[in-house]
Protein backbone atom coordinates (compact mmCIF):
# COMPACT_ATOMS: atom_id res chain seq x y z
CA UNK A 1 0.00 0.00 0.00
CA UNK A 2 2.61 2.47 1.10
CA UNK A 3 4.80 1.66 -1.85
CA UNK A 4 2.02 2.26 -4.28
CA UNK A 5 1.19 5.72 -2.99
CA UNK A 6 4.79 6.85 -3.15
CA UNK A 7 5.01 5.53 -6.67
CA UNK A 8 1.91 7.40 -7.72
CA UNK A 9 3.20 10.56 -6.15
CA UNK A 10 6.64 10.32 -7.62
CA UNK A 11 5.50 10.06 -11.26
CA UNK A 12 3.81 13.45 -11.56
CA UNK A 13 6.65 15.08 -9.66
CA UNK A 14 9.19 13.76 -12.15
CA UNK A 15 7.05 14.77 -15.03
CA UNK A 16 6.61 18.23 -13.61
CA UNK A 17 10.34 18.73 -13.27
CA UNK A 18 10.81 17.58 -16.86
CA UNK A 19 8.12 19.98 -18.00
CA UNK A 20 9.57 22.90 -16.11
CA UNK A 21 13.05 22.25 -17.54
CA UNK A 22 11.55 22.30 -21.04
CA UNK A 23 9.80 25.59 -20.36
CA UNK A 24 13.01 26.95 -18.85
CA UNK A 25 14.91 26.00 -22.01
CA UNK A 26 12.29 27.67 -24.20
CA UNK A 27 12.43 30.74 -21.97
CA UNK A 28 16.22 30.84 -22.18
CA UNK A 29 16.15 30.87 -25.99
CA UNK A 30 13.49 33.58 -26.04
CA UNK A 31 15.35 35.65 -23.46
CA UNK A 32 18.61 35.33 -25.39
CA UNK A 33 16.95 36.51 -28.61
CA UNK A 34 15.13 39.40 -26.99
CA UNK A 35 18.20 40.59 -25.13
CA UNK A 36 20.40 40.41 -28.22
CA UNK A 37 17.76 42.33 -30.12
CA UNK A 38 17.33 45.03 -27.47
CA UNK A 39 21.08 45.63 -27.57
CA UNK A 40 21.46 45.83 -31.35
CA UNK A 41 17.92 46.74 -32.52
CA UNK A 42 19.00 45.68 -36.02
CA UNK A 43 16.15 43.40 -36.83
CA UNK A 44 13.40 45.37 -35.19
CA UNK A 45 14.25 48.69 -36.79
CA UNK A 46 14.67 47.08 -40.21
CA UNK A 47 11.27 45.37 -39.95
CA UNK A 48 9.57 48.53 -38.77
CA UNK A 49 11.00 50.85 -41.42
CA UNK A 50 10.39 48.23 -44.09
CA UNK A 51 6.73 47.86 -43.15
CA UNK A 52 6.19 51.62 -43.12
CA UNK A 53 7.75 51.77 -46.59
CA UNK A 54 5.42 49.04 -47.81
CA UNK A 55 2.42 51.02 -46.59
CA UNK A 56 3.82 54.04 -48.40
CA UNK A 57 4.15 52.03 -51.61
CA UNK A 58 0.62 50.71 -51.28
CA UNK A 59 -0.57 54.24 -50.78
CA UNK A 60 0.70 55.21 -54.21
CA UNK A 61 0.02 51.90 -55.93
CA UNK A 62 -3.63 51.68 -54.86
CA UNK A 63 -4.47 55.37 -54.30
CA UNK A 64 -5.98 54.65 -50.92
CA UNK A 65 -8.91 57.04 -50.99
CA UNK A 66 -11.84 56.58 -48.64
CA UNK A 67 -13.75 54.27 -50.96
CA UNK A 68 -10.98 51.79 -51.76
CA UNK A 69 -9.67 51.93 -48.22
CA UNK A 70 -12.71 50.14 -46.86
CA UNK A 71 -12.20 47.12 -49.07
CA UNK A 72 -8.42 46.85 -49.14
CA UNK A 73 -7.29 47.83 -45.61
CA UNK A 74 -7.02 44.25 -44.35
CA UNK A 75 -5.25 43.18 -47.53
CA UNK A 76 -2.70 45.98 -47.25
CA UNK A 77 -2.11 45.18 -43.58
CA UNK A 78 -1.53 41.48 -44.16
CA UNK A 79 0.70 42.01 -47.18
CA UNK A 80 2.76 44.38 -45.02
CA UNK A 81 3.00 41.88 -42.16
CA UNK A 82 3.91 39.05 -44.51
CA UNK A 83 6.74 40.95 -46.22
CA UNK A 84 8.12 42.42 -43.01
CA UNK A 85 7.81 38.98 -41.40
CA UNK A 86 10.14 37.29 -43.89
CA UNK A 87 12.73 39.96 -43.20
CA UNK A 88 12.65 39.16 -39.49
CA UNK A 89 12.57 35.38 -39.93
CA UNK A 90 15.51 35.41 -42.30
CA UNK A 91 17.58 37.58 -40.05
CA UNK A 92 16.82 35.76 -36.82
CA UNK A 93 18.06 32.46 -38.27
CA UNK A 94 20.93 33.97 -40.27
CA UNK A 95 22.39 35.47 -37.08
CA UNK A 96 22.48 32.04 -35.48
CA UNK A 97 24.11 30.48 -38.50
CA UNK A 98 26.70 33.19 -39.22
CA UNK A 99 28.16 33.42 -35.78
CA UNK A 100 28.07 29.68 -35.20
CA UNK A 101 25.47 30.09 -32.46
CA UNK A 102 23.27 27.38 -33.94
CA UNK A 103 25.90 24.73 -33.20
CA UNK A 104 26.13 26.00 -29.64
CA UNK A 105 22.38 25.84 -29.26
CA UNK A 106 22.30 22.32 -30.65
CA UNK A 107 24.99 21.21 -28.22
CA UNK A 108 22.86 22.30 -25.27
CA UNK A 109 21.45 19.26 -23.45
CA UNK A 110 17.81 20.17 -24.05
CA UNK A 111 15.10 18.84 -26.31
CA UNK A 112 15.57 20.36 -29.78
CA UNK A 113 11.92 21.29 -29.99
CA UNK A 114 12.65 23.71 -27.12
CA UNK A 115 14.88 25.61 -29.54
CA UNK A 116 12.10 25.60 -32.10
CA UNK A 117 9.49 26.92 -29.67
CA UNK A 118 11.90 29.50 -28.30
CA UNK A 119 12.61 30.76 -31.80
CA UNK A 120 8.91 30.82 -32.69
CA UNK A 121 8.08 32.85 -29.59
CA UNK A 122 10.85 35.38 -30.18
CA UNK A 123 9.95 35.73 -33.87
CA UNK A 124 6.33 36.11 -32.88
CA UNK A 125 7.28 38.77 -30.34
CA UNK A 126 9.14 40.81 -32.97
CA UNK A 127 6.24 40.50 -35.40
CA UNK A 128 3.72 41.56 -32.76
CA UNK A 129 5.78 44.55 -31.66
CA UNK A 130 6.10 45.74 -35.27
CA UNK A 131 2.38 45.15 -35.82
CA UNK A 132 1.50 47.08 -32.68
CA UNK A 133 3.40 50.07 -34.06
CA UNK A 134 2.10 49.74 -37.63
CA UNK A 135 -1.54 49.60 -36.51
CA UNK A 136 -1.71 53.04 -34.84
CA UNK A 137 0.36 54.58 -37.65
CA UNK A 138 -2.04 53.17 -40.20
CA UNK A 139 -5.00 54.30 -38.08
CA UNK A 140 -3.67 57.87 -37.95
CA UNK A 141 -2.69 58.02 -41.62
CA UNK A 142 -6.04 56.79 -42.89
CA UNK A 143 -8.37 57.67 -40.01
CA UNK A 144 -9.73 54.19 -39.42
CA UNK A 145 -9.91 52.63 -36.00
CA UNK A 146 -7.91 49.40 -36.14
CA UNK A 147 -7.91 48.80 -32.40
CA UNK A 148 -10.81 46.39 -32.23
CA UNK A 149 -10.49 43.31 -30.02
CA UNK A 150 -11.65 41.03 -32.85
CA UNK A 151 -9.06 42.34 -35.27
CA UNK A 152 -6.31 42.06 -32.67
CA UNK A 153 -7.29 38.43 -32.11
CA UNK A 154 -7.08 37.73 -35.85
CA UNK A 155 -3.66 39.39 -36.01
CA UNK A 156 -2.45 37.28 -33.08
CA UNK A 157 -3.72 34.01 -34.60
CA UNK A 158 -2.39 34.85 -38.05
CA UNK A 159 1.02 35.82 -36.70
CA UNK A 160 1.24 32.58 -34.71
CA UNK A 161 0.67 30.51 -37.84
CA UNK A 162 3.04 32.64 -39.88
CA UNK A 163 5.84 32.53 -37.31
CA UNK A 164 5.29 28.81 -36.66
CA UNK A 165 5.74 27.75 -40.27
CA UNK A 166 8.21 30.53 -41.03
CA UNK A 167 10.62 29.53 -38.27
CA UNK A 168 10.74 25.94 -39.52
CA UNK A 169 11.32 26.99 -43.13
CA UNK A 170 13.84 29.70 -42.17
CA UNK A 171 15.83 27.08 -40.28
CA UNK A 172 16.00 25.13 -43.56
CA UNK A 173 16.62 28.03 -45.93
CA UNK A 174 19.62 29.43 -44.00
CA UNK A 175 21.38 26.11 -44.51
CA UNK A 176 21.14 26.28 -48.31
CA UNK A 177 23.26 28.06 -50.87
CA UNK A 178 20.53 30.49 -51.93
CA UNK A 179 19.51 31.35 -48.38
CA UNK A 180 18.16 34.89 -48.50
CA UNK A 181 16.10 34.56 -51.63
CA UNK A 182 14.79 31.11 -50.81
CA UNK A 183 12.72 31.83 -47.69
CA UNK A 184 9.88 33.83 -49.29
CA UNK A 185 9.70 31.31 -52.13
CA UNK A 186 9.34 28.43 -49.68
CA UNK A 187 7.13 30.29 -47.24
CA UNK A 188 4.53 32.19 -49.28
CA UNK A 189 2.88 29.26 -51.09
CA UNK A 190 2.41 27.35 -47.82
CA UNK A 191 1.10 30.26 -45.73
CA UNK A 192 -1.54 31.22 -48.26
CA UNK A 193 -4.27 29.64 -46.09
CA UNK A 194 -3.18 31.90 -43.20
CA UNK A 195 -3.14 35.04 -45.30
CA UNK A 196 -6.43 34.17 -46.96
CA UNK A 197 -8.41 33.47 -43.82
CA UNK A 198 -6.73 36.30 -41.92
CA UNK A 199 -7.63 38.81 -44.62
CA UNK A 200 -11.17 37.49 -44.73
CA UNK A 201 -11.62 37.58 -40.96
CA UNK A 202 -9.98 41.02 -40.63
CA UNK A 203 -12.12 42.62 -43.29
CA UNK A 204 -15.13 40.93 -41.67
CA UNK A 205 -14.34 42.62 -38.36
CA UNK A 206 -13.53 45.96 -40.00
CA UNK A 207 -16.73 46.06 -42.05
CA UNK A 208 -18.89 44.82 -39.18
CA UNK A 209 -19.93 41.59 -40.89
CA UNK A 210 -22.12 38.93 -39.23
CA UNK A 211 -20.48 36.56 -36.79
CA UNK A 212 -21.27 33.55 -39.01
CA UNK A 213 -19.19 35.06 -41.77
CA UNK A 214 -16.20 35.63 -39.50
CA UNK A 215 -16.24 32.43 -37.50
CA UNK A 216 -15.39 30.21 -40.48
CA UNK A 217 -12.05 31.83 -41.39
CA UNK A 218 -11.31 32.20 -37.69
CA UNK A 219 -11.74 28.46 -37.14
CA UNK A 220 -9.59 27.79 -40.16
CA UNK A 221 -6.82 29.98 -38.70
CA UNK A 222 -6.94 28.09 -35.41
CA UNK A 223 -6.89 24.73 -37.21
CA UNK A 224 -3.93 25.82 -39.35
CA UNK A 225 -1.99 27.03 -36.30
CA UNK A 226 -2.51 23.75 -34.47
CA UNK A 227 -1.77 21.49 -37.44
CA UNK A 228 1.38 23.25 -38.55
CA UNK A 229 2.91 23.86 -35.15
CA UNK A 230 2.35 20.18 -34.34
CA UNK A 231 3.96 19.19 -37.64
CA UNK A 232 6.92 21.52 -37.14
CA UNK A 233 7.34 20.19 -33.61
CA UNK A 234 7.58 16.66 -34.99
CA UNK A 235 9.97 17.34 -37.88
CA UNK A 236 12.21 20.07 -36.43
CA UNK A 237 14.82 17.50 -35.35
CA UNK A 238 15.34 16.60 -39.00
CA UNK A 239 15.96 20.20 -39.94
CA UNK A 240 18.76 20.94 -37.51
CA UNK A 241 20.36 17.48 -37.38
CA UNK A 242 24.01 17.45 -38.39
CA UNK B 1 26.09 -0.72 -67.87
CA UNK B 2 22.79 -1.87 -66.54
CA UNK B 3 20.16 -2.59 -69.20
CA UNK B 4 16.54 -1.67 -68.75
CA UNK B 5 14.51 -4.44 -67.12
CA UNK B 6 12.25 -6.25 -69.56
CA UNK B 7 9.09 -5.45 -67.59
CA UNK B 8 9.86 -1.75 -67.79
CA UNK B 9 10.46 -1.94 -71.53
CA UNK B 10 7.12 -3.69 -72.01
CA UNK B 11 5.47 -1.08 -69.83
CA UNK B 12 7.01 1.70 -71.97
CA UNK B 13 5.43 0.28 -75.10
CA UNK B 14 2.14 -0.39 -73.32
CA UNK B 15 2.02 3.22 -72.12
CA UNK B 16 2.43 4.59 -75.64
CA UNK B 17 -0.19 2.21 -77.05
CA UNK B 18 -2.66 3.07 -74.28
CA UNK B 19 -2.13 6.78 -74.89
CA UNK B 20 -2.98 6.24 -78.56
CA UNK B 21 -6.11 4.20 -77.81
CA UNK B 22 -7.21 6.70 -75.22
CA UNK B 23 -6.85 9.58 -77.68
CA UNK B 24 -8.78 7.60 -80.28
CA UNK B 25 -11.63 6.86 -77.84
CA UNK B 26 -11.75 10.47 -76.69
CA UNK B 27 -11.93 11.78 -80.25
CA UNK B 28 -14.61 9.27 -81.19
CA UNK B 29 -16.75 9.82 -78.12
CA UNK B 30 -19.99 11.73 -78.78
CA UNK B 31 -19.55 15.47 -79.03
CA UNK B 32 -21.05 17.38 -76.15
CA UNK B 33 -24.10 19.37 -77.26
CA UNK B 34 -23.40 22.80 -75.79
CA UNK B 35 -19.60 23.02 -75.60
CA UNK B 36 -18.80 21.08 -78.78
CA UNK B 37 -15.38 19.73 -79.63
CA UNK B 38 -13.50 21.51 -76.87
CA UNK B 39 -15.15 19.27 -74.30
CA UNK B 40 -12.86 16.43 -75.49
CA UNK B 41 -10.04 18.08 -73.55
CA UNK B 42 -11.85 16.85 -70.47
CA UNK B 43 -10.70 13.20 -70.84
CA UNK B 44 -7.02 14.03 -70.64
CA UNK B 45 -7.63 16.85 -68.17
CA UNK B 46 -9.04 14.46 -65.59
CA UNK B 47 -6.57 11.71 -66.52
CA UNK B 48 -3.55 13.88 -65.78
CA UNK B 49 -5.15 15.58 -62.77
CA UNK B 50 -5.99 12.29 -61.08
CA UNK B 51 -2.52 10.82 -61.54
CA UNK B 52 -0.79 14.06 -60.51
CA UNK B 53 -2.80 14.21 -57.28
CA UNK B 54 -2.07 10.54 -56.66
CA UNK B 55 1.63 11.29 -57.14
CA UNK B 56 1.56 14.18 -54.67
CA UNK B 57 -0.16 12.02 -52.07
CA UNK B 58 2.38 9.23 -52.69
CA UNK B 59 5.18 11.77 -52.24
CA UNK B 60 3.76 12.72 -48.85
CA UNK B 61 3.70 9.04 -47.83
CA UNK B 62 7.27 8.55 -49.08
CA UNK B 63 8.51 11.54 -47.10
CA UNK B 64 7.01 10.15 -43.90
CA UNK B 65 8.65 6.78 -44.59
CA UNK B 66 11.95 8.51 -45.35
CA UNK B 67 11.87 10.54 -42.13
CA UNK B 68 11.30 7.34 -40.16
CA UNK B 69 13.72 4.98 -41.93
CA UNK B 70 16.33 7.50 -43.24
CA UNK B 71 16.83 5.25 -46.27
CA UNK B 72 17.76 7.31 -49.35
CA UNK B 73 15.78 4.93 -51.55
CA UNK B 74 12.57 6.57 -50.32
CA UNK B 75 13.99 9.97 -51.17
CA UNK B 76 14.50 8.89 -54.77
CA UNK B 77 10.92 7.56 -54.83
CA UNK B 78 9.69 10.89 -53.54
CA UNK B 79 11.61 12.97 -56.09
CA UNK B 80 10.36 10.72 -58.88
CA UNK B 81 6.74 11.04 -57.76
CA UNK B 82 6.90 14.81 -57.41
CA UNK B 83 8.73 15.38 -60.67
CA UNK B 84 6.30 13.35 -62.77
CA UNK B 85 3.30 14.82 -60.92
CA UNK B 86 4.58 18.35 -61.44
CA UNK B 87 4.62 17.86 -65.21
CA UNK B 88 1.24 16.10 -65.23
CA UNK B 89 -0.32 18.84 -63.14
CA UNK B 90 1.05 21.49 -65.47
CA UNK B 91 -0.59 19.62 -68.36
CA UNK B 92 -3.85 19.56 -66.37
CA UNK B 93 -3.71 23.33 -65.87
CA UNK B 94 -2.90 24.06 -69.51
CA UNK B 95 -5.65 21.73 -70.77
CA UNK B 96 -8.12 23.24 -68.31
CA UNK B 97 -7.19 26.67 -69.52
CA UNK B 98 -7.78 25.66 -73.14
CA UNK B 99 -11.22 24.39 -72.14
CA UNK B 100 -12.03 27.43 -70.01
CA UNK B 101 -11.47 29.94 -72.82
CA UNK B 102 -14.62 28.95 -74.78
CA UNK B 103 -16.58 27.59 -71.79
CA UNK B 104 -16.01 30.39 -69.29
CA UNK B 105 -14.86 33.01 -71.80
CA UNK B 106 -11.55 33.45 -69.96
CA UNK B 107 -8.24 31.61 -69.80
CA UNK B 108 -8.05 31.90 -66.07
CA UNK B 109 -10.24 32.71 -63.10
CA UNK B 110 -9.47 32.68 -59.38
CA UNK B 111 -11.71 29.77 -58.64
CA UNK B 112 -10.78 27.48 -55.67
CA UNK B 113 -9.62 24.60 -57.82
CA UNK B 114 -7.65 26.75 -60.22
CA UNK B 115 -6.03 28.75 -57.45
CA UNK B 116 -5.17 25.64 -55.47
CA UNK B 117 -3.70 24.08 -58.60
CA UNK B 118 -1.51 27.13 -59.17
CA UNK B 119 -0.41 27.24 -55.53
CA UNK B 120 0.35 23.50 -55.55
CA UNK B 121 2.47 23.90 -58.68
CA UNK B 122 4.38 26.73 -56.99
CA UNK B 123 4.90 24.69 -53.81
CA UNK B 124 6.53 21.87 -55.72
CA UNK B 125 8.60 24.24 -57.87
CA UNK B 126 9.85 25.72 -54.58
CA UNK B 127 10.56 22.15 -53.46
CA UNK B 128 12.98 21.69 -56.35
CA UNK B 129 14.58 25.08 -55.74
CA UNK B 130 15.16 24.05 -52.13
CA UNK B 131 16.77 20.79 -53.19
CA UNK B 132 18.97 22.54 -55.72
CA UNK B 133 20.51 24.72 -53.02
CA UNK B 134 21.80 21.81 -50.92
CA UNK B 135 24.84 19.69 -51.76
CA UNK B 136 24.85 17.13 -48.98
CA UNK B 137 22.55 14.28 -50.13
CA UNK B 138 21.33 13.37 -46.63
CA UNK B 139 20.45 16.92 -45.76
CA UNK B 140 18.84 17.40 -49.18
CA UNK B 141 16.67 14.36 -48.57
CA UNK B 142 15.70 15.45 -45.05
CA UNK B 143 14.79 19.00 -46.08
CA UNK B 144 12.98 17.73 -49.15
CA UNK B 145 10.90 15.35 -47.07
CA UNK B 146 10.04 18.04 -44.52
CA UNK B 147 9.04 20.53 -47.19
CA UNK B 148 7.02 17.95 -49.12
CA UNK B 149 5.11 17.25 -45.90
CA UNK B 150 4.50 20.93 -45.13
CA UNK B 151 3.47 21.63 -48.72
CA UNK B 152 1.36 18.50 -49.02
CA UNK B 153 -0.57 19.43 -45.87
CA UNK B 154 -0.98 23.06 -46.84
CA UNK B 155 -2.39 22.47 -50.33
CA UNK B 156 -5.70 20.87 -49.20
CA UNK B 157 -6.09 23.56 -46.52
CA UNK B 158 -5.66 26.20 -49.21
CA UNK B 159 -8.42 24.49 -51.12
CA UNK B 160 -10.80 24.61 -48.15
CA UNK B 161 -9.81 28.19 -47.42
CA UNK B 162 -10.69 29.33 -50.91
CA UNK B 163 -13.87 27.28 -50.79
CA UNK B 164 -15.08 30.01 -48.43
CA UNK B 165 -15.65 31.89 -51.65
CA UNK B 166 -17.89 30.59 -54.38
CA UNK B 167 -16.82 28.14 -57.04
CA UNK B 168 -17.77 27.95 -60.71
CA UNK B 169 -15.80 24.79 -61.48
CA UNK B 170 -18.13 22.02 -62.64
CA UNK B 171 -18.29 18.79 -60.66
CA UNK B 172 -18.85 16.07 -63.27
CA UNK B 173 -18.31 13.04 -61.05
CA UNK B 174 -20.41 12.67 -57.93
CA UNK B 175 -22.53 15.62 -56.93
CA UNK B 176 -23.57 18.74 -58.73
CA UNK B 177 -22.79 22.33 -58.11
CA UNK B 178 -25.70 24.64 -58.94
CA UNK B 179 -23.35 27.56 -59.49
CA UNK B 180 -21.03 25.60 -61.79
CA UNK B 181 -20.66 26.73 -65.35
CA UNK B 182 -20.01 24.20 -68.10
CA UNK B 183 -21.14 21.04 -66.32
CA UNK B 184 -22.61 18.17 -68.30
CA UNK B 185 -23.66 14.56 -67.90
CA UNK B 186 -21.96 11.72 -69.76
CA UNK B 187 -23.38 9.15 -72.17
CA UNK B 188 -22.12 5.52 -71.91
CA UNK B 189 -19.63 6.11 -74.77
CA UNK B 190 -18.22 9.15 -73.05
CA UNK B 191 -18.07 7.22 -69.81
CA UNK B 192 -16.00 4.42 -71.31
CA UNK B 193 -13.64 6.92 -72.97
CA UNK B 194 -13.36 8.70 -69.65
CA UNK B 195 -12.56 5.62 -67.58
CA UNK B 196 -10.18 4.39 -70.23
CA UNK B 197 -8.33 7.72 -70.07
CA UNK B 198 -8.06 7.36 -66.28
CA UNK B 199 -6.66 3.86 -66.71
CA UNK B 200 -4.27 4.86 -69.51
CA UNK B 201 -2.86 7.79 -67.59
CA UNK B 202 -2.41 5.65 -64.49
CA UNK B 203 -0.27 3.24 -66.53
CA UNK B 204 1.64 6.11 -68.15
CA UNK B 205 2.26 7.56 -64.73
CA UNK B 206 3.54 4.26 -63.34
CA UNK B 207 5.81 3.91 -66.36
CA UNK B 208 7.30 7.39 -66.02
CA UNK B 209 7.54 6.99 -62.27
CA UNK B 210 9.47 3.75 -62.64
CA UNK B 211 11.78 5.25 -65.28
CA UNK B 212 12.46 8.23 -63.05
CA UNK B 213 13.29 6.00 -60.06
CA UNK B 214 15.69 4.05 -62.27
CA UNK B 215 17.27 7.32 -63.38
CA UNK B 216 17.66 8.35 -59.72
CA UNK B 217 19.34 5.03 -58.91
CA UNK B 218 21.75 5.45 -61.83
CA UNK B 219 22.53 9.03 -60.79
CA UNK B 220 23.34 7.77 -57.33
CA UNK B 221 25.67 5.16 -58.79
CA UNK B 222 27.44 7.76 -60.94
CA UNK B 223 27.96 9.95 -57.87
CA UNK B 224 29.50 7.05 -55.98
CA UNK B 225 31.79 6.14 -58.89
CA UNK B 226 32.90 9.77 -59.18
CA UNK B 227 33.72 9.80 -55.47
CA UNK B 228 35.71 6.59 -55.84
CA UNK B 229 37.71 7.98 -58.78
CA UNK B 230 38.50 11.23 -57.02
CA UNK B 231 39.71 9.35 -53.94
Amino acid sequence: MVDKTTEIRSVPLERRSHKSSFIKAVGAVVWKDLRAEFRSRELFSAMLVFSLLIILIFNFALELDIKTRQSVTSGVLWATFAFAGTLGLNRSMAIEKDRGCLDGLLLAPVDRSAIYFGKVISNLAFMLIVELIVLPVYSVLYTVNLFQPGLLLVILLGSIGYAGVGTLLAAMSVQTRTRDILLPILLFPVVIPVLLSAVKASSGFLNGADWEEIVLPLNLLIAYDIIFIALAFMVFDNVVEE
Amino acid sequence: MQTKPLALRILDILAIVLLGISAYLALNAPTERVMGEVQKVFYFHIGTAWTALLGFILAGVFSVIYLITKDLKWDRFQVAAIEVSLVFFLITIVLGSIWARPAWNTWWTWDPRLTTAAVTELIYVAYFMLRQGIDDPDRRARFGAVYALVGGLSAPITFFAIRLFRTIHPVVIGGTNPEADGGFSMTPDMRSAFFFALFAFSIIFIDLFWNRIRLGDLQEKVEQLKLKVSM
